[in-house]
């Protein structure tokens, strides 16, 4: 076994044992609250992809998660600690609703690649500013995003309270778009092949997402701007030194880390919703931090993570829809536990793993 | 002979009635708030529960959490075979006329929303009939000739609130003058009591002496901040004379746990129909409270004057413009 085959061995085997940890102490809580931990996680396994709808919905906010983990990652290799996905997402969102509102009429062909662009442009802006800010004048973008996202709530809350609310509608809210920019589902994208799935949200936006993870590897580790975004991130100043500019990377990656996070406004509202409204993004952006940091930063562990969370998601509220006894907040609980110790306390089994691991690999070679 | 069918038939009717009781099956989706949000959740979840206890009858529930999960359990419960199912807030609309329609034999019920369809039974309240009420008691109470409102979010419903309130005041002087403030523009709005106090205390700096909170449970600030400066306030939904006792010149009822009730028991006793119900305050729907901790804030003249008010309103021979009619208020 190399030295890379043993890192990966790690890594593996501590979130493993993360993971486990988390759902054994969820387990315990669920027990003490008087329900058979073994079946709520049966439940909650066969709610997230036991049957097709299940797997559907779980893909669906997988399909979210990748995009705000990737911008995430974005930031996180270039050194920025960018938490301003929520309101990236919601801002990209606009864009794509402002797109589907004007140019319902047009065909789907025409409308998703300007969809793709108009998110990108408002993401991006969204994210370069306080890129800008941090390039050029230092200010933490942990702050910057943070305010960022506030003022795109206010934002979309005025324009959707005000503008673009149809009148007499009571829901501040849009009027939906019309049918021919919407996204094909998947049961519509199966039904061509002549297969039949039950109806979810789940739509093309999931393989524009896998495309995205291919895009994002091949941009960050094989490219010359991937590896100077990776260099100013490892060392600023010896980037600086090497002839990077290191407020271009900064600025550069807060741009793509804003555009992806758009793309949740593809999912959402031209997949999903059909219509522009209020927090369509609630909580996506947060927890693309979670998905990132425990996927390693890396596209393939973006995908698990995503995946991951989806199975959380989706399986949590079935959890809670068939025993009744557990609530919302039980759900968020699981979530918790499973952030804070596959994110947070990631390194808790680290030295007696890594140990084993050394072990396993001297008696091999 | 006699006692022996007498007794069959009794066996009978308890099983007939055992089985009425298996077969009803019903439901309730809460929305974002959650059921203990101190508000409108909480009020339906109220309603429900009485008629859980009175009935023994058990319901199923659901609190949504992502914008996806409303069709998603809606959907859920209906294929169950759930039935009346309640979808809470305006916020369903779209998800439930999805689901209706693929449901077309189960009933559903929405509150605060309208959804035109056969089998859905729409009940909306009239804000602002019964702001327009507590608006005349704060206009004959204040002796500064100022009051306040404070809203929660910014939105349309909030408005409507605020523009009954205001008519209410102006028609009983309209040289009073109303504060406005709305509390945020973000759902988080509905949920910062500290804000809502410090709100009310600018309005009660500026001269106001009561402010009327429609605000979720950021209008417990404003109650508080009334107790503390000697000042009067106005509760919403529910009744909540008791939180501030004295100090709480009366609340604004939306009686959305009555509504919720009234969708169990005409469901359960076959008496529901689909079709719209507007909740006013002929219907009691809306209504201000009088309890033994604001009778002595209300005097006789003020309570023949809203009772005067309030048969002009259900007769129609005072008019309230309702906000949401043309997202616009005749007077500020």
């Amino acid at each position: 076994m190399n030295e890379r085959q043993a890192n990966t061995l790690v890594v593996t085997l501590v979130t493993i044992a993360n993971l486990f940890i988390a759902f054994l102490i969820s387990g315990i809580v669920i027990w003490v609250l008087g329900e058979d931990p073994w079946f709520a996680l049966k439940t909650m396994l066969y709610g997230a992809f036991g049957y097709d709808e299940g797997l559907g919905y779980t893909l669906y906010y997988s399909t979210n998660f990748i995009f705000t983990g990737l911008a995430f990652a974005i930031g996180f290799n270039c050194g920025l600690f960018n938490i301003g996905a929520e309101g990236q997402a919601y801002i990209g969102g606009l864009g794509v609703g402002l797109i589907c509102l004007w140019l319902e009429n047009w065909p789907l062909w025409l409308v998703f690649p300007l969809a793709v662009l108009v998110s990108i442009i408002f993401g991006g802006v969204w994210g370069a500013i306080p890129g800008y800010f941090k390039a050029k004048r230092g200010s933490h973008e942990v702050v910057t995003t943070i305010m960022f996202n506030f003022i795109a709530s206010v934002i979309m809350v005025n324009l959707l309270s005000h503008v673009l609310r149809p009148p007499k509608e009571m829901s501040p809210e849009s009027r939906e778009f019309g049918e021919r920019v919407w996204i094909p589902q998947m049961h519509e994208i199966f039904d061509w092949f002549g297969l039949e799935i039950t109806q979810t949200p789940l739509n093309g936006t999931f393989i524009f997402a896998l495309v995205c993870l291919l895009l994002v590897w091949r941009f960050i580790w094989y490219t010359r701007w991937g590896y100077e975004l990776r260099t100013v991130g490892i060392n600023e100043t010896a980037a600086a030194y090497a002839g990077i500019s290191v407020s271009k990377n900064i600025i550069i990656a807060m741009v793509i880390g804003g555009g992806l996070a758009g793309f949740v406004g593809i999912n959402e509202i031209m997949g999903s919703s059909h219509r522009l409204m209020l927090n369509f993004q609630a909580g996506i952006g947060f927890t693309g931090i979670a998905v990132s940091l425990i996927g390693r930063n890396h596209p393939l562990g973006i995908f698990l993570a995503a995946l991951l969370f989806g199975i959380l998601y989706q399986g949590g509220a079935e959890l809670s829809f068939e025993l009744q006894t557990i609530d919302r907040h039980m759900v968020v609980l699981i979530q918790g536990l499973v952030i804070l110790f596959a994110g947070a306390l990631e390194n808790l089994f680290r030295p007696q793993i890594e140990q084993l691991v050394k072990r396993i690999s001297s008696e091999d070679s | 002979m006699k006692r022996l069918i007498s007794s069959v038939l009794l066996v009978g009717v308890f099983l007939w009635s055992a089985s009425q009781v298996m077969a009803y099956k019903p439901a309730v989706v809460f929305d974002m708030g959650g059921k203990f949000d101190k508000s409108f959740n909480e009020g339906i979840w109220n309603g429900l529960e009485k008629f859980r206890k009175e009935t023994g009858i058990k319901y199923r529930e659901f609190e949504v959490q992502q914008e996806a999960q409303r069709e998603q359990f809606l959907r859920k419960l209906a294929k169950r075979g759930s039935d009346p199912i309640i979808a809470v807030g305006f916020g369903q609309a779209a998800a439930l006329s999805k689901v209706a329609k693929e449901f077309p034999k189960t009933r559903f019920s929405i509150i605060d929303m309208v959804v035109d369809l056969p089998n859905v039974q729409s009940i909306i309240f009239k804000e602002h009939e019964g702001s327009f009420l507590v608006g005349v008691l704060a206009a004959m109470k204040s002796k500064s000739g100022k009051v306040g409102f404070v809203g929660g979010m910014d939105i349309p419903l909030i408005h409507k609130f605020a523009c009954g309130y205001v008519q209410g005041v102006k028609y009983i002087n309209s040289g009073t003058t109303v504060y406005q403030k709305m509390t945020g523009t973000t759902p988080a709005a509905w949920s910062d009591p500290a804000r809502g106090a410090s709100l009310a205390k600018t309005m009660f700096d500026s001269g106001a002496d009561i402010v009327y909170a429609a605000a979720g449970s950021t209008g417990l600030g404003v109650l508080q901040s009334a107790a503390d400066n000697g000042k009067m306030s106005i509760g919403v939904d529910s009744n909540q004379n008791h939180l501030q006792p004295g100090s709480v010149l009366t609340s604004m009822l939306k009686r959305v746990d009555v509504a919720a009730y009234e969708v169990f028991k005409t469901g359960y006793d076959n008496s529901w129909k689909a079709g719209f119900k507007v909740l006013g305050l002929a219907e009691d729907g809306v209504g201000w409270a009088l309890d033994e901790h604001n009778a002595k804030l209300v005097s006789s003249a003020m309570k023949s004057k809203v009772e005067q008010v309030r048969k002009g309103i259900i007769s129609g021979s005072i008019k309230v413009h309702d906000y949401m009619s043309n997202n616009k208020c005749p007077v500020e």
